[in-house]
C-alpha cells in the first residue's frame, strides 16, 4: 500500500478516506502549519498593543503592500489554471500558467524584501522593539514560505519541460497548488490583521 | 515539501546519481531500508539507548540528592543533569519508544504490507538520531542545555551576549527540540494516512485493534501539538540570537507567553506519551485474560476525548502564575473533567481482566503494574487540578512523584510489557518469563522507593530543580530511600536489557502464535516477511485472529477451529490466513504466496536528506553561511534525486 506509482495505471491505489495518500497527507500538513501560523499571528495580536515606540502607522505603505498582495492573490489564478491545463493534457498552457505564477511569486517576495529594507532605513529593526520582533518574523516565515512554493513550481516547470510530467502526475501539480494556494490564504489573513486591522 | 516528494515518481529506470541500494539483508541494509519493520525496531534500539542515557542523569541527580548539602554535582552540573534526563526521556526515549511500537505493528494490525510514505518513514528515523546527536553534541561544542526541560523565559531567551545562562545550551536545545518536532510530524503524518488509508478490505474503523485507534489520536496530537512549541523555540532562539524582544519584559512582552505557548505543546504531550501505552495495554489485557477488551467503544472514545479534551487544559502547569480567579477556576475544572475519561478506561481495564482466566506472565504483570501504578499517578494529578492545593504542591516533589507514577509506572512498564509481549513477533524468540518476573518485581520494587517519598517530601515543601537541601528538615531519610531506589532501578533496567540480549541470542523459539492472540499481526508467520501478508487478509471481525481460530458451540463454550480456516461460523473470516489452509507453523511465504508482490525499494535519499537538515541545525548555532549552504545543497540535492527515484524499482 505504497504509493507505487511505478506501476502507471490510472487505477486508484486503495484509500479508506477517498483521498489519494499524498493528497491526505498534504491536507494533514497544512492543518498543522495552521497552528504554526496561529501561533506568530497570535504574538503579534498579543504585542500590537504592548509594543513602544515605532508604530505600525509610521512605517506601513499600506497601497504598495495592497499591490504586492493583489498580485499574490493573482497567482492563485493561475495556479487554478495551471492545474485546469494538465488535467486537460495541455502542457504549454501548464508551463506557462506555472511561469506565471512563479513570476507573480517572486513579485510578491521582491516586494516583501524592499518592504523590509524601507522599514529598515525608516529605523525599524528586529530588535527595535516588539512590533518589529513579531512583524519581522512573521512575515519573514511567510516570504520562506512562498519562497519555498517557487522552488517547488519551479522544479515542475522544470520536469514538464523534459517531458516527465503527464497527464497522469496532475495530481502532483494539483498537490503543489494545494500548498500554494494555502500560502496565499494564510497572507490574506496577515495582511488583515498585521496591517489593515487599525491600531 | 514531504508530500510530493513521493507523489513525483518517474516511470522509466534510468540511471540516477547514487546506484540503488537493493540489499535488504546484512548491516548496510539498516541504513536504507524502508521496511517498516526494521524501522520500529530502529526507532526501538535507539530510544533504549537514550533510556540508559537518561537514566545516567537521574541516577546522577539521585546521587546529588542522596544526602543533605550534596557535593557530588556544581549547581551547574546539575541544571545540565535535570535538563538533559527531562529533555532525554521526553523526546528521545518516551515518544521514539511509541514511534517504534507504531511503526512495528501499526501496518501488521491493519493488515498492510507497510505504511504510506516509506521512505518519510525513514525520513522520520534520521532526523530523530541526528536531532539525538545534536542535543548530546552540545556537550562538547561549548555547553550542554540547563534551563530545564520546558525552558522557560525569560531565563532561556535572554541574549547570549548577557551571559544569564552560560553556553550554547539553551540554543542547542532550542533547535534540536524544533528538529525533533519536524521529525515527529512526518512521522505523525505517515500513520495518519496509513491507518485511514491503507486498512485492509473489511477491518473498519471500529475494527482497529486499540493500539492503532490509540497510535491514530496520538498522530493527530503531535500535529497540533509541536507547531506551538516550534514558534515558541523559534522565538527564543531569535531573542538570543538576533535580538528581537519577544520575551523581554522591559520592552513590554510578557514572558508567559512562551509558558502559555509551551504548555499548549506540553500537555497534549503527555498524552502523546501515554496513549500510546495506554493502548498497549488494552491489547496485552484481554489477551491473558482470554477476554476481549470490556467495552471496546468505550475505550475507543474516551481515547479521542482525551485527545480533544487535551487541548483544553495547558494552563494547569500556570496556576501559580496569576492568571486571574476566572482562568484558574476554568483551568481547574477542565483539569478535572479530563480526569473522566482517564478513569473511565481504568475500569475497562478492570472490567477486561475481572473473571478472566488470567495468566500472569511478564508481560501481564507490567501491564497490570501500569494500572495500579497510573492510577496512582492519576489521582496525585487531580489533587494537582484543585487550584488552591496546587498552589502549595507546585514545583516540588510531589509534582515530581505524580509525573513520574504516570510516565514510569505508566508509559515505561506499558512500553516494557509491550516488548515482552511483541518480542516474539519480532524476533521469533521468547524473553525468558522467569528472568521477567525478576525485572518486574524489582522495577515495581525499586520505583515504588524512588517516587513514593517523594509525594511526602513534596508536600512538605522541598522544591524540584534545586540542586542541595539543607539538614535537619526530616528529608534526609526519605532522600536516601529515594536513591536507594533509584540504584534498585537501575538494576532492575539491567536485568531487562540482559532479558534481551540472552533472549534474542538463545530464547526458545515462540513459534507464529505463542500467546494465543486476538489480533492480525499473529496471524503473520515468523519472521515476518517483508511483505507481511502474502495475500492481503479479509477481516469480518473485530479480534480477528481470535475468530480465525476459536468458534462457540451451542452452549457459549469456546470451541477450537481446525487450523487453516474453517467454512463454518458466522464470526469466522471468509478468507483464510497467509497461505490457504497451510499450518502457521509454516515459515514465509508458505502456499505461494509472496511472488510478484513489490515492495518500496530501500533509498539513501531520507539519511541524506535527515543530514542536511542536520547541517541546518549547526548552521542556525554557528550563525554559518556556508554551513547553511552545504546544508541547502544537500536537501536539494536529496529532495530532487529523491523525486526521481520511483518509490518502487521495476522488478
Ligand atoms: C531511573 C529512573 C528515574 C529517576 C531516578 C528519575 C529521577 C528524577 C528526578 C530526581 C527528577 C527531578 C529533578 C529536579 O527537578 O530537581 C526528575 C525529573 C524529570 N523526569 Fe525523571 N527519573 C527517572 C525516569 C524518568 C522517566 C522514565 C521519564 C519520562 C518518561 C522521566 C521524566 C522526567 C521529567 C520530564 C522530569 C522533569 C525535568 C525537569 O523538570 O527539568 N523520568 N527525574
Ligand atoms: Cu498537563
Amino acid at each position: 500500500m505504497t504509493t507505487e506509482i511505478a506501476v502507471r495505471t490510472d487505477e486508484p491505489e486503495p484509500s479508506g478516506t477517498g483521498l489519494t495518500n499524498a493528497k491526505l497527507a498534504m491536507w494533514a500538513f497544512l492543518a498543522s502549519e495552521c497552528l504554526l501560523f496561529g501561533a506568530f499571528i497570535s504574538t503579534f495580536l498579543l504585542y500590537r498593543r504592548r509594543s513602544e515606540g515605532l508604530t505600525p502607522r509610521d512605517v506601513y505603505n499600506i497601497p504598495f503592500t495592497s499591490a504586492t498582495s493583489f498580485i499574490l492573490l493573482m497567482s492563485s489564478l493561475t495556479m487554478v489554471l495551471a492545474l485546469a491545463a494538465i488535467q486537460r493534457g495541455d502542457h504549454r498552457r501548464l508551463r506557462v500558467w506555472l511561469i506565471a505564477t512563479c513570476l507573480f511569486g517572486l513579485t510578491f517576495v521582491a516586494g516583501q524584501v524592499f518592504e523590509f529594507t524601507e522599514f529598515y532605513r525608516e529605523g525599524l529593526k528586529l530588535s527595535t522593539n516588539l512590533f518589529g520582533s513579531s512583524f519581522f518574523v512573521l512575515t519573514g516565515i511567510h516570504g520562506a514560505h512562498v519562497t519555498v512554493g517557487i522552488i517547488w513550481l519551479l522544479s515542475l516547470w522544470g520536469l514538464s519541460s523534459q517531458g516527465r510530467l503527464t497527464k497522469l502526475d496532475s495530481e502532483k501539480v494539483e498537490i503543489a497548488g494545494l500548498y500554494w494556494h494555502f500560502v496565499d490564504v494564510v497572507w490574506i489573513v496577515i495582511f488583515t490583521v498585521v496591517y489593515l486591522i487599525p491600531q | 515539501m514531504t508530500s510530493v516528494s513521493d507523489a513525483v515518481v518517474l516511470p522509466s529506470a534510468e540511471p540516477s546519481l547514487l546506484r540503488r541500494p537493493r540489499a535488504t539483508t546484512g548491516f548496510w541494509s539498516w541504513f536504507t531500508t524502508v521496511d517498516h519493520k526494521k524501522i520500529g525496531i530502529l526507532y526501538g534500539a535507539t530510544a533504549l539507548l537514550f533510556l540508559c542515557l537518561g537514566g545516567i542523569e537521574a541516577l546522577l541527580i539521585r546521587t546529588q540528592l542522596a544526602q543533605p548539602d550534596g557535593t557530588v554535582l556544581t549547581a551547574a552540573q546539575y541544571n545540565i543533569a535535570f535538563t538533559m534526563h527531562g529533555t532525554t526521556m521526553v523526546f528521545l526515549m518516551g515518544m521514539p519508544l511509541a514511534v517504534a511500537f507504531g511503526n512495528y505493528l501499526v501496518p501488521l494490525q491493519i493488515g498492510a504490507r507497510d505504511v504510506a510514505f516509506p521512505r518519510i518513514n525513514m525520513l522520520g528515523y534520521w532526523i530523530f538520531l541526528f536531532g539525538g546527536i545534536f542535543i548530546y553534541s552540545s556537550i562538547f561544542l561549548g555547553g550542554a542545555p540547563n534551563g530545564g526541560w520546558f525552558g522557560y523565559t525569560p531565563l532561556t531567551s535572554s541574549p547570549i551576549s548577557a551571559g544569564v545562562l552560560p553556553g550554547r545550551g539553551a540554543d542547542f536545545w532550542a533547535v534540536g527540540i524544533v528538529m525533533l518536532g519536524i521529525g515527529s510530524v512526518t512521522s505523525a503524518l505517515n500513520f495518519i494516512v496509513t491507518i485511514l488509508n491503507c486498512r485492509a478490505p473489511g477491518m473498519t474503523l471500529m475494527r482497529m485493534p486499540i493500539f492503532t485507534w490509540m497510535m491514530l489520536v496520538t498522530a493527530f496530537l503531535t500535529l497540533f501539538a509541536m507547531p506551538p512549541v516550534t514558534a515558541a523555540l523559534t522565538m527564543v532562539f531569535f531573542d538570543r540570537n538576533f535580538g528581537t524582544t519577544f520575551f523581554d519584559a522591559v520592552k513590554g512582552a510578557d514572558p508567559l507567553l512562551y509558558q502559555h505557548l509551551f504548555w499548549l505543546f506540553g500537555h497534549p504531550e503527555v498524552y502523546i506519551l501515554i496513549l500510546p501505552g495506554m493502548g498497549i495495554v488494552s491489547e496485552v489485557l484481554p489477551v491473558f485474560s482470554r477476554k476481549p477488551i470490556f467495552g471496546y467503544q468505550v475505550v475507543v472514545f474516551s481515547g479521542i476525548a482525551i485527545g480533544f479534551l487535551g487541548w483544553g487544559v495547558w494552563a494547569h502547569h500556570m496556576f501559580a502564575t496569576g492568571l486571574g480567579p476566572a482562568a484558574l477556576t476554568a483551568f481547574g475544572l477542565s483539569t478535572m473533567l479530563i480526569a473522566i475519561p482517564t478513569g473511565v478506561k481504568i475500569f475497562n481495564w478492570l472490567g477486561t481482566v475481572w473473571g478472566g482466566s488470567v495468566r500472569f506472565s511478564a508481560a501481564m504483570l507490567f501491564c497490570l503494574g501500569f494500572i495500579a501504578q497510573f492510577t496512582i499517578g492519576g489521582l496525585s494529578g487531580v489533587l494537582h487540578a484543585v487550584v488552591p492545593s496546587d498552589t502549595q504542591q507546585t514545583d516540588t516533589y510531589f509534582v515530581i512523584a505524580h509525573f513520574h507514577y504516570v510516565l514510569f509506572g505508566g508509559l515505561l512498564f506499558a512500553m516494557v510489557g509491550g516488548i515482552f509481549y511483541w518480542f516474539p513477533k519480532m524476533t521469533g524468540r521468547l524473553m525468558d518469563e522467569k528472568l521477567g518476573k525478576w525485572t518486574f518485581w524489582t522495577m515495581v520494587l525499586g520505583f515504588n522507593l524512588t517516587f513514593f517519598p517523594m509525594h511526602i517530601v513534596g508536600l512538605e515543601g522541598m522544591p524540584r530543580r534545586t540542586y542541595r537541601y539543607g539538614s535537619g528538615l526530616g528529608w534526609d531519610v526519605p532522600n536516601m530511600i529515594e536513591t536507594v531506589g533509584a540504584y534498585v532501578l537501575s538494576i532492575a533496567v539491567l536485568l531487562f536489557v540482559v532479558n534481551l540480549i540472552v533472549s534474542f541470542r538463545r530464547g526458545q523459539p515462540s513459534g507464529d502464535d505463542p500467546w494465543d492472540a486476538r489480533t492480525l499481526e499473529w496471524t503473520t508467520p515468523n519472521p515476518v516477511p517483508e511483505y507481511n501478508f502474502a495475500e492481503v487478509p479479509v477481516v469480518a471481525s473485530r479480534d480477528e485472529a481470535w475468530h480465525r481460530k476459536y468458534t462457540e458451540d451451542a452452549e457459549g463454550h469456546l470451541v477450537r477451529l481446525p487450523r487453516g480456516g474453517a467454512d463454518s461460523g458466522t464470526a469466522v473470516a471468509t478468507e483464510p490466513v497467509s497461505g490457504k489452509g497451510a499450518p502457521p507453523a509454516e515459515q514465509g511465504g508458505g502456499g505461494g504466496g509472496g511472488h510478484g508482490i513489490h515492495m518500496p525499494s530501500p533509498s539513501y535519499y531520507p539519511m541524506i536528506l535527515g543530514a542536511g537538515i542536520l547541517a541546518f541545525a549547526y548552521a542556525a548555532i554557528y550563525h554559518s553561511l556556508l554551513l547553511c549552504t552545504v546544508g541547502a545543497i544537500v536537501v536539494l540535492f536529496a529532495v530532487y534525486a529523491w523525486m526521481l527515484e520511483p518509490g518502487t524499482e521495476p522488478a
